[in-house]
C-alpha cells in the first residue's frame, strides 16, 4: 500500500508538470482553446451541412431512414411548375427587396451623417426594426395586412386615392409587393447603421475641397463618399442578399407562401415539403440545396470584388 | 452656418419620412393591444385612435394563454445558448488571434464561413439529427443548435477586440513567469470584457429572436418559444386573436428592446467592428 502511495505521488507532480508545460506550448494550447468550438460547429453544422446533401439524394421522411433515389428528387423539382415560381418568387423578393434596402439604406446614413442633437437617440430608433424579433414584428404587418381592418387600406379610402379596401395578402402581386415592403422595413438599419460608421470615417476636408473645386452635393456623393465607402457596402450587401435570398421568418408568418404558393421562398417552401406538409425530408432537402450554389456564387463575387477594391 | 431652409430639405424632411416608415408598425402595434374587440372590428372608427382604451387583451395573454411559461423557455434558451457560444467564442478567439498556432488562419476563416451558412439550408438535416439524439421536443435541441450562429459571430467580433490589446501586455507577464492560462483569465479577459458584453447583447437577441429551429424542433405547446407560441397558438384555424396576438408581441419585445436601450453603443460598436474586419 505505501509503495503504491509514495509511486503515485511520485508521478503526480510530474503528470501536472508536463500538462503545465504543454500548455505553455502555443500549438498544443491552441488546439485545445479552439476545440469546443470546433466540435460544436462541426456536429451541428458541418455535418448537417453534408448530411443535407446526402438527404437530397434519399427518399427520407420524417423519423424514418431513406434509401438512395439518385437525382430523383430533384428531377421531379425541375418538372415541378410550383417549384420554378419558388425560384422566380425567390429572386425577385431578393433583388427588390436588397435594391431598395441599399438605396433607401445609404440615404437614410447620408442624412443622418452630421451632428445634430439627440444623434444617439436617433440611431436607437432607426436600429428599432433590426433588433426586435422578426416573427413578432412580421405579427404586426400580417395585422396590418388585414383585407378588412388595414389602417393603410383606410388612410387611402379617407384621402381620396382609392375607393375600395386593398386585398394585400389575397392577391399573388400584392402579397409579393407587401412582403417586400416588410422585408424593406426590417433590413434598413442593418445598411444604415453598417454604413454611418464607415461615413464618420471620411475626411470633411475631402468635401471641403471638392465644394471649393465646385462640385455639387450630388458630384460629391458619387465621387467621394460612394468610392470610399464601397468596400463596406460590398460586405454590407452581400450579407443582405444572402439573408434576404434565405428569408423565412417573414413569409412563414404572413403568408405561409400563400395565396396559392405565389409567395414561396427556396426555405419556405422546403419547410412546407419537409415539416408542414407530409414530411418528405429528402424533397425539402434538395429544395434547400438549390440555394447552394447560388450562395457560393454570392460569396465568391463579393470575395474577388474586394480583393480588386485592395 | 446652414441655412434653415436647406437644413428643412436635407435633414428635417427625409428624417421625419424615415421615421414614420420605420416607427408606424409599432405604432400600429401598440394602438391594437389597448383596443377592445368591439372596437377593434368596427369599420366605422378611426382605427389610429383608441376611442376607450383597455387591458383585455393584455389579461387574456397573461390568463389565457401559457405566454409567462413561453417566455420563461426563450429565456432560458437564449441564456444557455449565449453562454456556451460565449465561452467557446472567447477561447477560440483568443487562440486564433493570439497563440498563431499552425492553422490558426484557416482555422478562422472556417469558423466565419460558418457564419455565411443560412439556417434554411440546415434545419433539415439538423431536424434528422436532433430526431436520433431523442432530444425532439426538448428545449435542448435549441441550446445545442443555436450555437452554430452564434459562435462565428461571436468568435469574429471577439478577434477584433483581442487585435486591439497591446502584445507587449502579454510578453511582459510572460517574462515574469506568468502562465499562458493566467494571462489569458488575468489580463486578457478583464481588457475585453466591451467585447464580450457586445457578443453576450448579440448573443442573447439572436437567440431570442431565433424562429426557424423552434418552429421546427419544437411542437408541445409548453415546450414552445414565445415567437412559435404566438404564431401557432394565437391563430386557430381562421380565428385570429389579433388583440392579444399584438399584446404579445408588444410583451416579448419588451425585454429586447431593454437590453438593447442599456447596451446601444456596445451594439453598434460591435455590429461596425465586426463589419469591418
Amino acid at each position: 500500500m505505501d509503495a503504491v502511495a509514495t509511486a503515485e505521488q511520485e508521478i503526480r507532480p510530474s503528470l501536472r508538470k508536463r500538462l503545465s508545460a504543454a500548455l505553455e506550448n502555443p500549438t498544443f494550447l491552441g488546439f485545445l482553446f479552439v476545440a469546443p468550438a470546433e466540435l460544436l460547429l462541426l456536429i451541428f453544422l458541418a455535418y448537417p451541412l453534408l448530411l443535407g446533401l446526402w438527404l437530397g439524394l434519399t427518399d427520407t421522411l420524417v423519423g424514418r431512414e431513406g434509401h438512395y433515389i439518385g437525382f430523383a428528387n430533384y428531377i421531379s423539382l425541375i418538372h415541378d411548375s410550383s417549384f420554378w415560381l419558388t425560384v422566380f418568387n425567390t429572386f425577385l423578393y431578393t433583388v427588390v427587396a436588397v435594391f431598395f434596402k441599399l438605396v433607401l439604406g445609404v440615404g437614410l446614413a447620408v442624412v443622418l451623417n452630421r451632428d445634430f442633437k439627440g444623434k444617439g437617440l436617433m440611431r436607437a430608433i432607426v436600429l428599432l426594426p433590426w433588433i426586435i424579433p422578426t416573427a413578432l414584428s412580421a405579427i404586426v404587418f400580417w395585422w396590418l395586412y388585414d383585407s378588412t381592418f388595414s389602417g393603410i387600406s383606410w388612410t387611402l379610402i379617407k384621402l381620396g386615392l382609392m375607393d375600395h379596401r386593398i386585398n394585400f395578402l389575397g392577391d399573388a402581386w400584392n402579397a409579393r409587393w407587401s412582403l417586400i415592403v416588410a422585408n424593406i422595413w426590417r433590413g434598413v438599419p442593418f445598411f444604415t447603421i453598417g454604413l454611418l460608421a464607415g461615413l464618420q470615417t471620411i475626411n470633411p476636408d475631402l468635401y471641403e475641397a471638392a465644394e471649393i473645386d465646385g462640385a455639387g452635393s450630388w458630384a460629391r456623393f458619387r465621387k467621394i463618399t460612394l468610392p470610399l465607402l464601397m468596400p463596406l457596402l460590398t460586405v454590407v450587401t452581400v450579407f443582405s442578399t444572402i439573408w434576404t435570398f434565405a428569408d423565412f421568418q417573414l413569409v412563414w408568418v404572413i403568408t405561409r407562401g400563400g395565396p396559392g404558393g405565389a409567395t414561396h421562398l427556396f426555405g419556405t417552401l422546403s419547410f412546407q415539403r419537409a415539416m408542414a406538409g407530409g414530411g418528405h425530408f429528402g424533397e425539402g432537402a434538395a429544395i434547400s440545396n438549390f440555394m447552394i450554389p447560388i450562395l457560393v456564387a454570392c460569396v465568391f463575387i463579393a470575395f474577388i470584388f474586394l480583393r480588386k477594391e485592395d | 452656418m446652414e441655412r434653415f431652409g436647406s437644413k428643412l430639405v436635407r435633414f428635417y424632411i427625409p428624417t421625419a419620412l424615415y421615421l414614420v416608415f420605420l416607427l408606424f408598425p409599432f405604432y400600429w402595434m401598440a394602438i391594437t393591444v389597448f383596443k377592445s374587440d368591439k372596437e377593434l372590428y368596427n369599420l366605422k372608427l378611426n382605427p389610429f385612435i383608441i376611442h376607450s382604451p383597455t387591458l383585455e387583451n393584455v389579461v387574456h395573454l397573461f390568463t389565457q394563454t401559457i405566454f409567462l411559461k413561453w417566455m420563461w423557455n426563450t429565456f432560458f434558451v437564449a441564456i444557455l445558448a449565449t453562454l456556451i457560444s460565449l465561452a467557446a467564442s472567447l477561447l477560440a478567439a483568443y487562440a486564433i488571434q493570439r497563440l498563431q498556432f499552425k492553422t490558426s488562419g484557416p482555422t478562422g476563416v472556417a469558423i466565419f464561413l460558418g457564419y455565411l451558412v443560412p439556417q434554411t439550408i440546415l434545419f433539415i438535416p439538423l431536424a434528422h439529427i436532433i430526431f436520433k439524439m431523442r432530444l425532439w421536443d426538448s428545449l435542448w435541441s435549441l441550446v445545442l443548435t443555436y450555437p452554430t450562429f452564434l459562435i462565428p459571430f461571436c468568435t469574429w467580433l471577439l478577434m477584433g477586440y483581442f487585435k486591439s490589446i497591446p502584445k507587449e501586455m502579454e510578453e511582459c507577464a510572460m517574462i515574469d513567469g506568468t502562465s499562458r492560462i493566467n494571462i489569458f483569465r488575468k489580463i486578457i479577459l478583464p481588457l475585453c470584457l466591451p467585447g464580450i458584453l457586445s457578443s453576450f447583447i448579440f448573443c442573447f437577441t439572436l437567440s431570442w429572436n431565433e424562429f426557424l429551429y423552434a418552429l421546427a424542433f419544437i411542437s408541445t405547446t409548453t415546450s414552445k418559444t414565445v415567437p412559435i407560441g404566438l404564431v401557432t397558438e394565437l391563430v386557430r384555424g381562421d380565428v385570429y386573436h389579433w388583440g392579444p396576438l399584438m399584446a404579445g408581441a408588444l410583451c416579448a419585445s419588451v425585454p429586447v428592446a431593454l437590453v438593447y436601450s442599456f447596451f446601444v453603443e456596445h451594439y453598434v460598436a460591435g455590429m461596425t467592428g465586426a463589419l469591418k474586419e
